[in-house]
């Protein structure tokens, strides 16, 4: 007996007009960025609009409100699909999608009024931390119950996908996240310097993995073979790509780290498991691409079809500079240049992007029961969003290789040959010509906008859509010997358990020794807890998100030495809640800054900095000379840091509002000596004697 | 408290990577060699599921 059911479209709709809307804000944050670093008046010395707060909202508008609503929407479409059954939960999916937006609006503001962790990829504070967890279990609840009450036998390998990327960021989000709140919307994280750069990059290497990589690996084996109309070249090749993929992905890591403290066998371990990654991912982008054969034809004029092969040859690009970059030697002139903008590019625009636009111009006609607007405008977006792609991506390569070998040239008498400076006023055209390519891009995103509304307007759209399967319990077993794949395949709660297990392994080897070893983070004994007031100017330094154009490790290179400094010890970082380590040097690293300028040089340069540094691309920081440091937060800090191991005295607290004065006295008066009269209560102070604290302990 | 604290109180752990290590060879050869072993009718049969 056939049942009738019907797919709930609706939640589809949302989540994708959500796609479009997130990511035209997005990206619009990404191209006003990348114009503020060419032209610094852009950011007009209003905090909310500062590049180190704007760049965050960015990344994570386009990673989780952009992506995160195309996975959601696709997925949901999906799951219906090949399991022959409604969602689970109508309330549950209504739950999810308003939490998601919610978390989204939430999250934007909080990064505007400068409330960050401080950690790339993982900004938002502790109680969107949570609300995120919670409308994560609602994803799982949801997803877990659509595929329980499901009428096809076996589970699709994009199913899969979607339970491998559930299960993993469920367990890298929490395990990331674990932070001690001092106040109602702060937190320190739980873990200091190394650790938490280790954790960090586990959790933000893999946030690429599981949240930009195998849930798109979960849309590729589905829309692909529906727009080529032709099942997929090798399911074998898909069997070994998930599980490969999962188990090597999660283990690659600590290749954003290489050359930095963290223990040598950890970075050796990350590199290794990034080349062996190429194997698995060029295996998945093949049997994509390989699907759509003997349909050549038709990608001439299918932009469907189009946009997919030029994703797919995105994702291949990537994930073999990825692994590329990995390799010490390469990684010695790729990190903290604008090559690794360029590489995460050539994924986000080419790759996701693309694959999201090739996911809605499929979806649009069909639910709404018609053809697509206008097939020429959709061609257009799909040309100018490729020469987009192309303009971004060429002058951030030839940026970054710029960057990196002005850095580390010398003159024949063994000085550096350039400032730092000079290194990035070089660059300047290039980052122009690269928000040129960003505006392409957007450009061809705007007309998916037009074209993709137009179509819906065109079209009649249904709620729910009829549908007809034959019931479980009706089907006949399939026929031949069954295989232990086969029956977990058709235990969606194993498969769920197993690829937990696998993907915990990796963490577990990595993530442990680090912790317990006690040989691999050294301690320094000259190195002590920051005073009251220099806390407040690094919890400063982080809500300005000054990390993401400042590193704070210096690497055991000659340039480097010669540049910054003595090269960074693991165990200077011991009471670093969070560690600001960094990943990119738009401006200078910062960690031997201390004592290399006077205080008035600081003051001066924060207010203005082309004044003291004339090209500089640094936006000034005005509101830090009229705003009053909030000191009354200081005992809850000193108490959060106690907790957290960090060996201040007994009864400090009571303490810490008071030292907090005398030493911003002491730093108003040497400013004094200099003729610059300002008040010791202004939160300048605290970011100088911050500034002014870093990295010399171990000089004493 | 320092979370390594709360690691080093778990009995041997540092067996735990070596078993993960174990565990991760012995799982990936499986699925290699089960890949090998699988029949053409059921492959073709779940490739064709999107096409249904």
């Amino acid at each position: 007996m056939l049942e009738k059911f019907y797919y709930d479209n609706k939640i589809i709709k949302q989540f994708g007009i959500a796609t479009i809307f997130w990511g035209i804000i997005g990206m619009l944050v990404g191209i006003w960025i990348a114009f503020q670093l060419a032209f610094p008046q852009l950011n007009f010395g209003i905090p909310y609009i500062t590049f180190g707060r704007l760049r965050p909202i960015h990344t994570n508008a386009v990673i989780f409100a952009f992506v995160g609503n195309a996975v959601f929407g696709g997925a949901y479409f999906i799951l219906q699909r090949v399991l022959k059954t409604r969602l689970f939960s109508d309330l549950l999916s209504k739950i999810h999608f308003w939490g998601w937006q919610l978390i989204i609006v939430f999250g934007a503001l909080t990064l505007a009024m400068g409330y960050t962790s401080g950690k790339e990829y993982a900004e938002l504070e502790w109680p969107l931390d949570i609300l995120i967890t919670l409308i994560w279990v609602v994803f799982g609840v949801n997803m877990f119950g659509t595929i329980l009450k499901r009428r096809e036998r076996h589970l699709y390998v994009s199913i899969w996908f979607f339970i491998g990327t559930w299960v993993t960021v469920a367990m890298l989000h929490i395990v990331n996240s674990f932070e001690l709140p001092f106040s109602w919307i702060k937190s320190y994280s739980l873990y200091a310097g190394v650790q938490d750069a280790l954790v960090q990059w586990w959790y933000g290497h893999n946030a690429v993995a599981f949240f930009l990589t195998t849930p798109f690996l979960g849309l590729m084996y589905y829309f692909v073979p529906k727009a080529a109309n032709r099942p997929i070249y090798s399911y074998r090749w898909s069997i070994i790509h998930f599980w490969a993929l999962i188990f090597i992905y999660i283990w690659a890591g600590p290749h954003h780290l290489l050359y930095t403290a963290l223990p040598g066998w950890a970075q050796a371990l990350g590199t290794v498991f990034s080349i062996m990654l190429i194997l698995p991912s060029w295996g998945g982008m093949l049997n994509g691409l390989f699907t759509i054969r003997g349909a050549w034809d038709r990608v001439r004029e299918d932009p469907v079809l189009k946009m997919l092969v030029v994703s797919l040859t995105c994702y291949g690009m990537a994930t073999v500079e990825g692994p590329m970059m990995s390799l010490k030697n390469i990684n010695a002139y790729s990190h903290y240049t604008d090559w690794t903008i360029a590489h995460v590019h050539i994924g986000a625009l080419g790759f996701n992007g693309f694959m999201i636009f090739a996911m809605l111009y499929y979806l649009v006609p069909r639910m709404w029961n018609t053809t697509l607007h206008s097939l020429k405008l959709a061609n257009m977006h799909f040309l100018i969003g490729t020469i987009g792609i192309l303009l971004y991506a060429i002058p951030m390569y030839w940026a970054g290789f710029a960057q990196t070998l002005m850095w580390k040239q010398f003159t024949e008498t063994g000085q550096l040959q350039y400032q730092f400076l000079e290194t990035v006023t070089h660059i300047i055209p290039m980052y122009i010509a690269r928000g040129v390519g960003g505006l392409l891009y957007w450009t061809g995103a705007f007309m998916a906008a037009y074209n993709l509304s137009k179509t819906m307007k065109k079209g009649s759209f249904q709620d729910n859509e009829a549908a007809e399967a034959l019931p479980l319990s009706d089907q006949p077993m399939p026929a031949g010997k069954l295989h232990w794949h086969t029956a977990i395949e058709r235990r969606p709660v194993q498969l769920l358990i197993l690829s937990l297990v696998v993907v915990a392994i990796g963490g577990l080897v990595e993530l442990v020794p680090t912790f317990l070893i006690e040989s691999n983070v050294p301690t320094i004994e000259s190195v002590k807890p920051y005073t009251p007031l220099e806390l407040q100017g690094r919890d400063i330094y982080v809500r300005e998100g000054c990390y993401n154009c400042h590193s704070q490790m210096i690497r055991p290179f000659r340039d480097e030495e010669v540049r910054y400094g003595e090269y960074s010890k693991s165990g200077e970082f011991v009471y670093d809640h969070p560690f600001q380590w960094g990943s990119k040097r738009t401006g200078p690293d910062l960690q031997r800054i201390g004592g290399k300028y006077p205080d008035a040089w600081h003051f001066n340069h924060m207010r203005d900095p082309q004044e003291t540094s004339p090209g500089s691309i640094m936006p000034p920081y005005p509101w830090l000379y009229k705003d009053d440091l909030y000191v009354l937060n200081t005992p809850a800090k000193i108490r959060a840091m106690q907790k957290l191991g960090v060996p201040y005295p007994e009864g400090f607290d009571a303490e810490a509002v008071d030292n907090l004065h005398m030493q911003a006295i002491k730093i108003a008066n040497n400013l004094k000596e200099n003729k610059i009269d300002i008040s010791p209560d202004k939160e300048i102070i605290a970011v100088i004697a911050y500034l002014q604290r870093m990295g010399t302990d171990i000089k004493k | 408290m320092k979370f390594s604290n709360y690691l080093q109180s778990i009995d041997h752990v540092s067996i735990y990577p070596l078993i993960s290590l174990v565990l991760f060879l012995s799982v990936f050869i499986g699925v290699v060699i089960y890949m090998f072993k699988m029949e053409k009718e059921l492959l073709d049969e779940k490739s064709n599921i999107p096409l249904k």
